[in-house]
């Protein structure tokens, strides 16, 4: 038996007051793929991972993830999503370390597990620093740890890499990279790095879909026009 | 498709939820610092205001309840407006909300949270409040004087934490604190004050009278259950 897509988006409309952000947005992704989302800034990108976090409500369509219908179900998949946003989640005036411990809390998970994360990104000397006083590749870093922590079957990445050295990007590659083995979103400004990792790309022009594709039958120009 | 739940299983139940996050505040204002002194500070230059506003050496009676009930409502306030700043300004309410938990565990620990922020505060205030203004010895009448304190905390800390999660949500935070808890506060202020009182007047019985304790706890009841029951709406989107 086919296996139902992991994310399945049919004609999602949100809107901020009388403002449309996402207008008749569809889009289909298969178990373990990643999309990529791609458009310039205010296109929609965050507020589609917002909608897919459950953070956010679609005003129309129909959106499901893992199987379940947002927001009707949205209890049911929250858990097994990581979102990585633009902000990172963290308390300033807590250690990297006592920021996992609350959000290991939350998951219910052990100490253990918060140290295998540390270790995965190379932060486990500064854990026990205040976030306040952390770069920004290293609050990335603990980002990462943050949003991977409990193991997540959908990983939605608004700008992954960003703040991270090539250093920083190898080491946090097995936990969000394409071998991580979750299905992913992730938007990036950079565009020929988006379609490196994707399986599909939504090209988002306007809160609209300009085109939905697979990265290597792109019309060319298509991906341009959206930058325009 | 990845079958089943994530590394955290079931999730956390709604005891372990809370006892997290409250654990989690707790440190933050140990680490930040940011509420409690500024709560004791206000109460101490307020108890030092009146003292040399009302131009009287002590007082006492029902004059001491009200001072002590308003100083420690404004104190109060204090900590309110900023019960969950930190939520919002850097992501907490996000970082609960995708976490598979009962939203009602944040009411919870937020409330817990400003009742040991009222109770640390009032071990502080009170005994300065006596030095300062309060003519009758307070050790008798102790025991029923933090009888009736509580009572009033749990209303401060039920309403204002309702409060504080609808306020931090506007932009004019600073003032829907006020504007909007203190009508909703008036009735267990009015109890904490009148039920306090006697306990303060020179010679006073060391019992509060049991009407007010009555009121304030059916009150305490009302609102929990209340905040309880809307609580989850506050934080949809």
């Amino acid at each position: 038996m086919a296996q139902p897509p992991a994310i399945e988006l049919r004609g999602l409309v949100r809107r901020f007051g009388e403002r449309a952000v996402l207008r008749e947005v569809s889009v289909s992704v298969g178990a373990g793929a990643t999309l990529a989302v791609l458009g310039r800034n205010g296109a929609g990108k965050s507020t589609l991972l917002r909608i897919l976090a459950t953070l956010l409500r679609p005003h129309a369509g129909e959106v499901s993830v893992l199987g379940e219908a947002l927001p009707r179900r949205a209890w049911a998949v929250r858990g097994r999503l990581g979102l990585l946003a633009h902000e990172p989640l963290l308390y300033r005036d807590l250690s990297g370390r006592e920021n996992l411990a609350y959000h290991a809390g939350l998951h219910g998970l052990g100490a253990s597990r918060v140290e295998q994360v540390l270790e995965a990104v190379g932060m486990r000397e500064r854990a026990d620093e205040p976030v306040r006083l952390l770069s920004r590749g290293m609050v990335q870093r603990l980002a990462v740890c943050r949003t991977v922590l409990h193991g997540p079957h959908v990983l939605l990445l608004d700008e992954p890499l960003a703040n991270l050295d090539p250093a920083a990007s190898a080491l946090v590659e097995p936990l969000i990279g394409r071998s991580c083995g979750a299905t992913r979103v992730l938007t990036s400004h950079d565009p020929s790095a988006a379609l490196a990792e994707a399986d599909l790309v939504l090209g988002l022009l306007g809160g609209r879909t300009a085109f939905v594709s697979a990265p290597d039958r792109i019309e060319p120009g298509a991906v341009e026009r959206l930058y325009a | 498709m990845r079958e089943g739940r994530a590394l955290g299983g079931r999730g956390p139940n709604s005891w372990q939820t809370t006892i997290t996050v409250l654990r989690k505040d707790l440190l933050l204002e140990l680490r930040g610092l940011e509420t409690m002194p500024a709560m004791v500070l206000f109460a101490i230059v307020t108890f030092v205001i009146f003292h040399f506003g009302l131009n009287q050496a002590t007082i006492a009676g029902q004059e001491a309840a009200g001072v002590l009930t308003v100083t420690l409502l404004f104190a109060a306030m204090l900590g309110i407006n900023r019960l969950f700043v930190a939520e919002r300004e850097q992501g907490g309410f996000d970082a609960f909300l995708l976490a598979p938990v009962d939203r009602s565990a944040l009411l919870v620990a937020k409330a817990l949270a400003l009742f040991l922020f009222l109770a640390a505060l009032e071990v502080i205030a009170v005994p300065a409040f006596g030095l300062l203004l309060l003519g009758p010895p307070l050790g008798r009448v102790l025991p029923g004087l933090i009888a009736i304190l509580a009572l009033g905390d749990v209303a401060l800390a039920v309403i204002g934490t309702l409060v504080s999660a609808i306020a931090v949500q506007t932009r004019a935070r600073d003032l829907i604190g006020p504007i909007v808890g203190l009508p909703l506060l008036l009735p267990a202020l009015i109890g904490v004050a009148r039920g306090a009182g006697p306990l303060l007047a020179a010679h006073g019985s060391g019992v509060p009278p049991g009407r007010w304790v009555a009121i304030l706890a059916l009150y305490d009841v009302v609102f929990a259950l209340l905040a309880y029951a809307v609580f989850d709406f506050l934080l949809e989107d």
